[in-house]
């Protein structure tokens, strides 16, 4: 649920609730995003490496 | 299909047709829980024993025992990377391996259990904030998605995927922040384990469950999630102990078992005080003043006095006792007596909160409330325990699920 959903209500249930979910939410999806990209970086760099080495 | 690039060096393996067979055995039972599933999603919870007095049963007890078991994962990463237990790295694979097995199945046995798994998402959506157990599904969910994160490296771990750079880079960056995640397994699994007691805890209506508050938390949040820390790393090295037994080898070194024993021996022993003087303060001052004496909550066949006695003294002081003691610990079959017997206890609390809570009369006139359950819901019950078989002789056949598994069998 969203604060703007006809749902919401700005008090300290919706806030403590659901502002806990979207801040575990958001501490996963940084960390996958962080690993994932610096994967890319890292492999990219790594296959650079390779075929430097092969030339 | 050769399967030697997929199986980790240095370790040796059961032949194929072996395994086949195993795996089969595992598989026909996971079948007749599937066909179970199917019956129930296809024609409905018409399928179940479940009653007007019985909302909650045998799957919820399920669900419960199957969260407070997998408590193994949780505070091994807390051990290891909080705390700073560096030896239990070596178990910590296989507590995440059951980790996942267990919120998994506790998220499919609810899939089951709400009837209509296709308005699951209702709960995110359209969450009643003042239930614990909208709590619950938050933290059940997003701990899962932790206990996945944790359990991907490992997976691509095998030599096979490891040849591919991005993979193994993946491999070795979710490694690097894995504290971070861990902690975030930790905040997650205080609260929806402690919000599975909670729920018990607020029943104002079931002199049973109700229990006295700290702010808005009973005492029974505090002690379930005190228990599954204390119990789960039991059934984590009952596992690793089975896993050694049918691949007759030795997995995990004494001093890394020792460790974790002797943490959930204080664990136990601790929480089984506090459980005691909880039980003692309900018995004496709470149900006292709801009207109830305390035997009057026992005067059944099935729930009598002996239930509340074998869950705290035998499955809760017995194993507390040998698990902190040196000899004790390094006696295999004591060892082996105490996590038997921390396992069936944080099952027995499970099943006492969820079903004798239903059982219990709440007027003079009423008499037990009995309920049997339906082959489709014991079916549904044994399924995971089928499923986390075959998840386990996967992992241990294709991962390298205990790190010290080659130095203990070197290969000639």
């Amino acid at each position: 649920m969203f604060p703007f959903c006809f749902e919401w209500a700005w008090d300290i249930s919706h806030m403590v609730f659901m502002g806990g979910l979207w801040y575990a939410l958001s501490i996963i999806g940084a960390g996958m995003t962080f690993a994932i990209v610096k994967s890319v970086f890292d492999s990219s760099a790594g296959q650079d490496n390779q075929e430097h080495g092969h030339h | 299909m050769n399967e030697t690039p997929l199986i980790p060096a240095g370790v040796k393996r059961c032949s194929k047709w072996q395994f086949s067979l195993w795996m089969a055995a595992a598989t026909a039972v996971l079948l007749w829980g599937v066909y179970a599933m199917y019956l129930i999603w296809y024609k409905g919870l018409n399928q179940t024993n479940m009653n007007d007095a019985y909302g909650f049963a045998l799957w919820i007890w399920a669900d419960l025992a199957v969260i407070a078991l997998g408590g193994g994962a949780f505070f091994s990463g807390f051990l290891t990377y909080i705390v700073g237990k560096n030896e239990l790295k070596n178990i910590i694979n296989l507590a995440v391996v059951i980790g996942f097995i267990c919120y998994s199945s506790a998220l499919l046995i609810l899939a089951i259990d709400v009837g209509q798994p296709l308005r699951a998402w209702f709960i995110f959506w359209h969450a009643n904030v003042h239930s614990m157990l909208t709590e619950v599904a938050f933290c059940l969910s997003c701990y899962f998605a932790v206990l996945t994160i944790e359990f991907i490296p490992l997976i691509l771990e095998n030599p096979k995927l490891a040849q591919k750079p991005f993979l193994h880079h993946l491999s070795h960056n979710m490694h690097g922040i894995m504290a971070i995640f861990a902690a975030t397994g930790v905040f997650l699994s205080f609260f929806h384990q402690g919000s599975l007691g909670g729920v018990a805890g607020v029943l104002y209506g079931r002199p049973f469950a109700f229990r006295e508050h700290i702010l808005i938390w009973p005492f029974t949040f505090f002690l379930f999630t005190w228990s599954a820390a204390a119990c789960g790393p039991c059934f984590t090295i009952l596992v690793t102990k089975i896993t050694e037994m049918i691949t007759r080898k030795k997995l995990v070194k004494d001093n890394v078992i020792q460790l974790f024993a002797k943490i959930s021996g204080w664990m136990i022993i601790t929480y089984i005080i506090a459980k005691t003087i909880d039980t003692l303060y309900w018995a004496f001052v709470t149900a006292p003043g709801f009207g109830f004496k305390l035997m009057d909550f026992y005067t059944s066949d099935t729930y009598n006095i002996g239930l509340l006695f074998a869950e705290i003294v035998i499955c809760g002081f017995i194993p507390g006792l040998i698990l902190i003691t040196k000899r004790g610990r390094e006696n295999s079959f004591l060892l082996m007596t105490a996590v038997i017997l921390a396992v069936i206890g944080v099952c027995l609390n499970r099943w006492v909160m969820v079903l004798q809570v239903m059982a219990v009369p709440l007027f003079s006139f009423n008499d037990w409330y009995t309920y049997m359950p339906s082959w489709q819901e014991v079916a549904t019950t044994v399924l995971p325990l089928a499923y986390g078989i075959i998840v386990i002789s996967l992992a241990h056949r294709y991962l390298p699920v205990f790190p010290q598994e080659k130095e203990l069998n070197p290969i000639d």
